[in-house]
């Protein structure tokens, strides 16, 4: 990992003078050209320089796969290394199938996916509504779009809000995971900045030939902001997928648990295999224990290229615009 | 801010459009008047007619205002119960008001203030070391030659973002707890095993280094961004004048870096007080209540576990109005030194 990284780095290419900084602020243009008027670096600061981000980077595979490799490694590779193991020689799926035959992984599978993907769903409704009406000069627009600001300044505070929960008679009910996410000030200024940048003639054209805002808004305006959609969608499906506490403030019945509970009790808490997941448990625990951490971690790895893809303009959309 | 951006493209479309506005159905098709009047900024139409033009647009705010009020505004006049001694089965309507009680009992609770004093203290070290490293990082990449090495460092630093704070306490745990890698290595090898993950002495730097995996990568982002805005030339005139390395970062990058910088600081500021609730409350059981509890776990275990509704509720609106005093002070300040903090950005 060393090597590669460093004998890749030192390549000055001085026959091209271009900068390798974009002109358009907007976009992370890179340049693979060191300019002319750029010194090499010394070989001390390249070593400084390559042994941060090999480490940073290690900091991070290494732990993800150690537990991949542990919840697959067989017993006998494990009792040698004592635990954990950085590569399966025989792979097996056994601590697999043991906690998916448990009801419990797959009902908090379960619940997590619902939770996702009707979240998300209602999530982005409210907010593309909500970001495209007080996008153009509409009345009220002004105090609504404050109202959602201050909501980035100031928190309700947890007890209100459970107590809200409770009065609307949500404890226990999924409903209470999915309806206080559905809507994120951040997300609503991403959505609602990209909104305000599609051109005025555009959409007052569309009115002039007679369509209602409505129309305009599912037939102009949203085939023009697929990747927008895709990104808050997407920060929307993470954030579901990856809320715990949520869980832990109102749901109380262990079916109705989302993985990120169960992943808390099991693993972080360490109650045992048996009340935990309702399993025997057969594999050494402690494949059982990075089986489960494998089942969280994974919707998250599989998003993570389309995620990639676009978030960065997402974000920078909402946060460096001025 | 937010007046000219909205204004802006809806003038040239008045000036263009009233043609047809004006009552008359345009040209060709046979559709109603009412639906191409254009939006002009306010003052120039009648509140009923703009009523009636912005019908469907207001219908579109609806589900969004509804969320506002159950989740948002509603449970903020809830925190009335920290001047109540509040009773579940006696409602809002009929608890009896003890006026600032609540407040005054909290600061002669010892637990609240430890927890209060904690607070400040792993604030104080997450500005101090936290803050930096992506900075740091960002500069780093920036400094690449190498496109590949770039994009591939990004994608494995930006990774852990996404990761839930269960997950990142587990695979922490699966890496430094008892039974961990690390202290079974150690323990292979004869040695003793370092309590990296229970040792209240050592917790602020473990809570550091948790949110330095987790989010650095992720906030280098924004800096790169910055970085990619100076302008190149600067740094080339700067060099053929002389200046080597380090003066270049002094007198180019850092002012260029500044706005960012003191608008992620406010924000920080800002966010002080919530330092990080979710990696708390799974942590308080291993390291002690000594040494994790913060405001947020504090009205946690007294409210939602112990039943303290009001003190409860008056410590979280204690915090909540001090976070929003301290972005005002920090915004103020930010004025003051000429940059235009969050309240001109956010509004975008």
């Amino acid at each position: 990992m060393t090597t590669t990284v460093s004998q890749a780095k030192p390549r000055p290419d001085r026959k091209s003078g271009r900068k390798p900084k974009g002109r358009k602020p907007k976009e992370l243009s890179y340049n693979p050209k060191r300019p002319v008027w750029k010194e090499r670096p010394s070989p001390l600061y390249q070593t400084i320089k390559t042994l941060v981000l090999v480490l940073f980077s290690a900091s991070i595979i290494v732990p993800i796969l150690l537990v991949v490799s542990t919840s697959l490694a067989d017993k006998d590779q494990l009792a040698k290394a004592g635990g954990f193991v950085l590569w399966p020689e025989r792979p097996t799926l056994e601590a697999y199938e043991t906690i998916f035959n448990g009801p419990m992984v797959l009902n908090s599978l379960g619940v997590s996916a619902f939770v996702t993907i009707v979240g998300t769903v209602l999530a982005l409704f409210v907010t593309i509504t909500m970001a495209y009406a007080t996008s153009r000069p509409v009345l009220f627009g002004r105090p609504v779009v404050l109202a959602v600001l201050f909501t980035l300044l100031f928190a309700p505070g947890l007890i209100p809000s459970f107590l809200m929960i409770k009065q609307l008679g949500l404890l226990d009910s999924l409903w209470s995971l999915i309806l206080p996410g559905i809507f994120g000030a951040f997300n609503f200024v991403v959505m609602r900045s990209f909104f305000m940048n599609i051109p005025q003639e555009l959409i007052e054209s569309a009115r002039i030939d007679g369509a209602s805002d409505w129309t305009i808004l599912w037939r102009i305006v949203l085939p023009l902001s697929k990747a927008v959609v895709a990104v808050v969608g997407l920060f929307y499906a993470v954030g579901f997928w990856n809320s715990f506490f949520n869980a832990l403030l109102y749901i109380n019945d262990h079916s109705k648990w989302p993985i990120q509970l169960l992943l808390r009790n099991f693993v972080v808490q360490g109650s045992g295999a048996a009340d935990g997941l309702g399993i025997s448990s057969v594999p050494p625990s402690q494949s059982i224990q990075m089986a489960v951490v494998v089942v969280a971690l994974v919707p998250i790895l599989m998003v993570y290229p389309f995620l990639q893809k676009h978030f960065t303009k997402g974000v920078l959309t909402g946060a460096v615009k001025g | 801010m937010n007046q000219t951006t909205e204004a802006a493209p809806a003038l040239p479309a008045a000036g263009n459009v009233p043609a047809h506005a004006e009552g008359r159905p345009s040209p060709g098709k046979g559709k109603p008047a009412k639906a191409s009047a254009p939006r002009t900024p306010a003052g120039k139409q009648g509140f009923r007619s703009r009523l009636r033009r912005d019908k469907q647009m207001l219908l579109m705010m609806v589900p969004g205002i509804v969320f506002l009020l159950l989740f948002f505004y509603i449970p903020i006049l809830g925190n009335v119960i920290a001047f109540q001694d509040y009773q579940p089965y006696l409602g809002i309507g009929d608890s009896l008001w003890v006026g600032w009680q609540n407040f005054v009992d909290l600061f002669d609770n010892p637990d609240f203030l430890q927890a209060f004093w904690n607070t400040l203290y792993l604030a104080a070290w997450q500005l101090v070391f936290l803050f930096p490293v992506p900075l740091v990082l960002a500069l780093i990449v920036d400094s690449l030659i190498s496109v590949r090495i770039r994009r591939v460092f990004q994608s494995i630093a930006y990774l852990p973002h996404f990761l839930s704070w269960v997950l990142v306490i587990a695979l922490f745990q699966q890496m430094l707890g008892g039974a961990g890698f690390i202290n079974n290595s150690l323990r292979q090898f004869g040695l003793d095993p370092i309590p990296f993950m229970t040792n209240p002495e050592t917790f602020p730097v473990l809570v550091v280094a948790q949110m330095i995996w987790k989010d650095a990568g992720w906030a280098m982002i924004i800096f790169l961004a910055a970085l990619a805005s100076i302008d190149a030339s600067l740094y080339e005139a700067a060099a053929a004048d002389g200046a080597g390395r380090w003066r270049r970062l002094w007198h180019i990058t850092l002012p260029g870096l500044r706005s960012v910088i003191v608008l992620l600081l406010i924000l920080r500021i800002g966010d002080i007080l919530s330092v990080g609730f979710e990696q708390f409350i799974l942590q308080r059981d291993a390291v002690g209540a000594g040494a994790a509890e913060v405001l947020d776990t504090f009205t946690y275990y007294t409210g939602v576990v112990g039943g303290g509704w009001s003190s409860g509720a008056a410590a979280g609106l204690a915090k909540g109005v001090v976070s929003a005093l301290l972005i005002f002070a920090a915004n103020k300040l930010a004025h003051r030194f000429g940059e235009d903090g969050i309240f001109a950005k956010k509004v975008g």
